[in-house]
């Protein structure tokens, strides 16, 4: 069964179709990419995924593990294991990232109908998980996003996909605004997190992020369609010669 | 689901503490006259001169007229219709062992998370319960005079220690001071009295728990807490009242005097019943507070979470009289559905080099009303005074308001003085960011308004900062459609 299927998705914002006829398919364990020009409609893909208002569906439906994915709340998509991570994290002054972590992952555990975890044991399970991102020790006391630069905020993105172990993981331009040494550090705890159960969508605009976590899938958006796709290749071949020649 | 439902939703609340004690009580018919006063303190045998003081304030209210300078809106307030003393004991009883307590009354405060048997409370903390007009029990009293600390009732403290109060009481709120004080002095029927002796550090947290159980009664308590040389204390207050449809009036005026050196942490964790969704009955508080640092190096803080009453009118102040006293305000004031709130502070520099700093966060939602009222005045001898006022204001859905009044009276060149003003909406981002990671949008809403008040929230003592937590929640909680 696929983990996600998307068929003929028509998505409008505000009235002006964004997504017209939009067609994926993920199996799981599997990693695509959705690379496109800018305005295309990738992050429209994303957020309608997770279930961000103001966005129409006109036509077209999406499966989630077998499920009807846009009758549900945001909330539950993500405890059932749908996570984005945002191509510009919010700020959340005054709430700790440990806070919002602890909070989310017990959310997951009622959800799962497992035990939620305290402070200290959650501590713990944190410690572990963190260690491969280096982060600054007052990192996790640090309020959520709050003055972090663009590498900061897409560490903390992959810090939270660590700790709530989603099933599907759309990773919105998780490479813009990183240095080679930051990019390097993102992809070894993305594929740190690839696995035979766990799908990933990468959105981005470069094939750095590429070389490093190479895709099952490459697809080309354009217009709010996928107009190609194929292997890591094309993501050479895109580098290359540009979008012009697709349109 | 978009950012206006999940806010409507997610705020309207459940008032936990909205039920009615049955009690036989001693209330005294509505309406006030000389004779009331006369009765009011026959009925606490108090000393000579605090009749003549009642009534001086009485004569003096007569010829006040309430203020409406202030940005809340109400109907005319009927003082006749109003009973001013309300007790659970018989006549002429005004102090009662324990064992002797109704237990109705008791159980009433375990109900609300007071237990006053010693053995079962909170740990580190001694409690004076006031229950409608009189002080029902005050705990820890025999550990605390070990130290020298007079920790009791108002009305306890006026005969045993009636020369102490004599010399402080008004000291700071003259009874004249406004009309909602003036009608106190003339009527106040209890409230908690704090000597700190020179030196000592009081090693727990003192805290009254007021509790208005009497329907078309109001209460009028005053608080007089004297932290002498070198001294500290933390004192916190809690209220909570049952749910009615008419308006009740609380007035009640707090005094604070920190001698030299001495510092006095007063926290407030007010949740009056605030009315209805459509605005029937709550609690009318309006309420006068002001602490003065009168010796040099002491200090004064305000830290209050106001999450109910109908109306808030309430601006607790700082004389900053001794040099290089200190005077902080932090508040946080939440209004859902018909809600208003006036509230800030006043911090007077009089003495050189003091230092003043207000922090307040006011939240709005349903047709809320929440307005932050403040003055810092440099007297001109105050040199190289300081102040920092920040004001920030979020708001939560399209119908409620905030608004910002900074007066500043500068009369000392030297002096220094910031005031910073923000005003946002909860974001839509922010919502969905938490929703994306799990959260059901009520405890998204619960969790960033609790970011927004974490700077004031972190001044209150450990225990009371967990269940302002709590009640900021449940004050927001509601079903999500
Ligand atoms: N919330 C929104 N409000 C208005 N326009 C939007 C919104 N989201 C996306 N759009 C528009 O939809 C188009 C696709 O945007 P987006 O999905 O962000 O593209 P990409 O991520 O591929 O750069 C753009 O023209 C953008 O202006
Ligand atoms: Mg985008």
């Amino acid at each position: 069964m696929n983990i996600l299927e998307v068929r003929n998705l028509h998505v409008s914002v505000m009235n002006k179709p964004i997504l017209r006829g939009l067609e994926l398919h993920l199996k799981p364990g599997e990693v695509h990419a959705i690379m496109g020009p800018n305005g295309s409609g990738k992050s429209t893909l994303a957020n309608v995924l997770a279930g961000r208002g103001d966005y129409q569906v006109t036509a077209g439906e999406i499966l989630y593990q077998g499920q009807e994915l846009l009758s549900m709340a945001p909330e539950d998509r993500a405890r059932a294991g749908l996570f984005l991570a945002f191509q510009n994290p919010v700020e959340i002054p005054g709430v700790s990232n440990v806070r919002l972590l602890k909070e989310a992952f017990n959310a997951h555990q009622r959800y799962r109908r497992l035990p939620e975890m305290d402070a200290m044991a959650f501590r713990a399970y944190l410690n572990e998980r963190t260690k491969s991102l280096e982060l600054s020790e007052d990192w996790l006391l640090r309020p959520v996003n709050a003055g972090f630069s663009g590498g900061e905020k897409k560490r903390n993105e992959l810090l939270q996909m660590m700790v709530l172990e989603p099933h599907l993981a759309i990773l919105d331009e998780i490479d813009s605004g990183l240095d080679i040494d930051a990019l390097a550090k993102v992809a070894a705890g993305i594929n740190a997190l690839r696995d035979t159960k766990r799908s990933m969508l990468l959105i981005t605009h470069y094939p750095r992020l590429l070389e490093q976590v190479p895709p099952d899938k490459v697809h080309v958006l354009i217009g709010g369609q996928i107009v190609l796709c194929g292997g890591l290749d094309l993501a050479g071949q895109l580098e290359e010669r540009g979008y012009g020649w697709l349109f | 689901m978009n950012d206006s439902t999940v806010v409507a939703s997610a705020i309207s609340r459940s008032y936990k503490h909205g039920f009615v004690t049955s009690i036989l009580s001693d209330t005294i018919p509505e309406g006030i006259d000389e004779g009331v006063i006369r009765l009011i303190s026959s009925k606490k045998r108090e000393p000579e001169f605090m009749l003549a003081w009642r009534l001086a304030a009485y004569r003096h209210w007569l010829g006040m007229i309430e203020p409406h300078w202030s940005s809340v809106r109400y109907p005319p307030i009927d003082y006749q219709g109003i009973s001013y003393y309300s007790s659970p004991f018989a006549d002429n009883q005004d102090s009662i062992a324990l064992e002797d307590v109704d237990p109705a009354l008791l159980a009433t405060y375990e109900k609300l998370g007071i237990p006053l048997d010693e053995r079962l409370s909170l740990a580190g903390v001694a409690v004076d319960a006031v229950f409608d007009s009189v002080s029902v029990a005050t705990t820890h009293q025999k550990k605390l005079a070990q130290l020298g600390i007079l920790f009791c009732s108002m009305s306890e403290a006026l005969r045993e220690h009636g020369a102490l109060v004599q010399r402080h009481l008004g000291s700071v709120v003259p009874s004249g001071d406004n009309f909602f004080a003036a009608l106190n002095a003339a009527v106040f029927s209890d409230g908690t009295f704090c000597y700190i002796p020179p030196g000592v550090r009081c090693p727990m947290e003192l805290s009254t728990y007021f509790r208005i159980n009497a329907a078309r009664t109001g209460q009028f308590e005053r608080t007089l807490i004297i932290a002498d040389q070198n001294s500290y204390v933390s004192y916190l207050e809690g209220c909570t009242a049952p749910q009615r449809d008419r308006h009740q009036l609380h007035a009640a005026v707090v005094e604070l005097i920190a001698m030299e050196g001495a510092e006095i942490k007063y926290s407030t964790v007010q949740n009056w019943y605030p009315g209805d969704a459509e605005g029937r009955g709550g609690i009318y508080n309006f309420v006068t507070k002001r602490g003065e640092c009168r010796g040099d190096r002491s200090r004064i803080s305000w830290t209050q979470v106001e999450t109910g009453s109908a109306i808030t009118w309430k601006y607790p102040s700082v004389i900053l009289r001794g040099e290089g006293a200190s005077g902080r305000f932090h508040s946080v004031a939440l209004t859902n559905h018909h809600q208003q709130a006036d509230t800030g502070t006043k911090m007077i520099h009089i003495g050189r080099h003091t230092s003043s700093t207000i922090l307040s966060k006011g939240i709005s939602a349903g047709q809320g009303h929440n307005a932050y009222r403040g003055l810092v005045k440099v007297l001109a001898g105050a040199q190289g005074a300081r102040n920092h006022t920040q004001c920030d204001s979020l708001l939560l859905g399209a119908h409620c308001s905030a608004h910002t009044y900074p007066c500043i009276e500068v009369k000392n060149h030297s002096a220094k003085v910031e005031h910073e003003a923000t005003t946002s909406r909860i974001s839509e981002e922010q919502l969905f960011y938490c929703q994306q990671r799990g959260l059901a949008s009520e405890a998204a809403v619960s969790l960033i308004v609790n970011g927004f008040c974490q700077d004031v929230l972190r001044e209150l003592p450990m225990e009371f900062s967990v269940e302002a937590r709590k009640l900021l929640e449940v004050n927001l909680e509601g079903s999500v459609g």
